[in-house]
């Protein structure tokens, strides 16, 4: 049986990890290179990438971090932030990418999940998505958050699948780093409109926050989270010991 | 020194970083030579069957892996790289593979029950059916990294490991000195390591 995944995600600005709140307030935590090695080595399933300013300052992510840190990192790699075109993804994957995330890049050109797929994969195309709730209506931000899409949300992420994403990363706004839990109402809505894996972000702030997601998406493949494991509020391993125990199926 | 074979399939990066992490002494390469003078070949690939191979034939490349696999060279084939051992695949029409190993690649789609997502991707437990030289360093129920929408079936006494995902998935398979994953050792952390670090033991054996 197929178990869920845990994602520790390294937010990568100017070469160091940082994590803020509510996207704002950028603090330093550790090198990509360290950290990812440290998490690959504690039971991490997977790791992502994310070049957090990249798109926002509209220039490439930083190939050489990225190289270093896939080099020393062997399990699967998704690496986001600054993915516009389908030269970035081949720049990327020549790196040591498995997956490629994108965001800001699908909404600017829609096409570009269905290129990318057609000639890398679906399962190398992962359809990132920063979602707010706006007059009760879940909305679709670009740029880190910064920027309405102009879009509703469960219907770009069925479009964005029926074009060839193969996973779908589910940022709730209104969670992030506010650590009261994932967006549960949010990340439902999603599992039941696609079938392809989701990953749920934003929100976690201790163990019971993924116990509360496994257990109440049943169809969710991954929690992905980042400053709880930056800051060793969560340790992956008494978090998978905790999830075994509830009868959610892990690798331990 | 193990050769990977490139043949414009897939991304070589890591499987080349995990070899050196190893300490083994890797060649990324599309020379017939070097597979010549290689101890042993990796053969990887990612995406659709037909292509794959075609691209695998045009340039020789398949002709001289089955000849060396012949002549008692260890071949290991990880992924698509492990569908193309078998005798053909069903995947967007009728393809022939190398025919290294009995059997026919089909897709999960109709052969698992719908809640269950495609592609498999994700940790799934090996169940050990038969000793492989590949388990040497690893335990019957260890988990590894899969990513794929069709499997081989039909390759009896061959398969040495399944995954259950709906059906019992051929993991691994093993003929001699030719051996396949369809997961990807080179991602599945530890356990992987220690699968490619048995490969790159073996010797050849004629």
């Amino acid at each position: 049986m197929i178990t869920k995944r845990i994602i520790p995600c390294l937010d990568v600005k100017d070469g160091r990890v940082v994590k803020g709140v509510n996207f704002k307030s950028l603090g330093d935590v550790d090198s990509p290179v360290s950290l990812a090695k440290r998490y690959s080595e504690c039971g991490a399933d997977e790791l992502v990438f994310y070049d957090i300013t990249a798109s926002a300052e509209g220039r490439a992510l930083f190939t050489d971090i990225l190289c270093e840190t896939a080099k020393s990192v062997f399990i699967p790699l998704t690496v986001g932030g600054g993915i516009n075109t389908v030269n970035d993804f081949d720049r990327v994957l020549k790196c040591g990418a498995d997956k490629v995330s994108v965001n800001s890049g699908a909404i600017r050109d829609p096409s570009l999940v269905y290129e990318a797929a057609k000639l890398y994969g679906s399962q190398c195309v992962v359809i990132s998505c920063d979602i707010k709730r706006v007059d009760g209506e879940f909305r679709v931000f670009s740029k880190g958050g910064r920027e309405s899409a102009g879009l509703e949300a469960i219907e770009w992420i069925k479009r964005c699948v029926a074009n060839g994403a193969g996973e779908v990363v589910v940022n709730s706004i209104d969670t992030d780093g506010v650590k009261h839990g994932f967006d549960i109402e949010l990340l439902n809505a999603v599992c039941s409109a696609v079938s392809v894996p989701v990953i749920a972000s934003g929100g976690a702030g201790c163990i019971e926050d993924f116990i509360d997601l496994f257990k109440n998406v049943p169809d969710i493949d991954a929690g992905l989270a980042a400053s709880v494991f930056h800051f060793n509020e969560v340790d992956i391993i008494d978090l998978k010991r905790e999830m075994h125990k509830n009868g959610i199926p892990v690798r331990m | 020194m193990t050769a990977i074979v490139d043949y414009g399939v897939g991304n070589l990066f890591s499987l080349r970083s995990s070899l050196h992490f190893l300490g083994e002494d890797a060649a990324v390469t599309s020379d017939i030579e070097t597979l010549r003078d290689a101890d042993r070949i990796i053969l990887p690939g990612v995406g659709a069957f037909g292509d794959a191979a075609q691209k695998l034939r045009s340039g020789g490349l398949a002709r001289a892996v089955t000849e060396l696999a012949s002549s008692g060279k260890p071949i290991l084939g990880i992924c698509l790289g492990m569908q193309l051992l078998f005798e053909k695949s069903l995947e967007f029409g009728e393809h022939d593979g190398l025919g290294l190993i009995p059997g026919t690649v089909i897709p999960l789609a109709g052969k698992i029950d719908e809640s269950l997502k495609i592609p498999h991707i994700g940790w799934n437990a090996l169940e050990f059916k038969k000793p492989s030289v590949l388990f040497k360093y690893i335990n019957n129920g260890d988990y590894v990294y899969f990513v794929h929408s069709y499997y081989a079936s039909g390759c009896g006494e061959y398969v040495t490991s399944v995954s259950e995902y709906g059906v019992d998935v051929t993991a691994s398979v093993e003929r001699g000195n030719v051996y396949g994953c369809q997961f990807h050792p080179e991602k599945s952390g530890k356990v992987g390591l220690a699968i490619l670090k048995a490969f790159t033991e073996t010797e050849q054996t004629k």
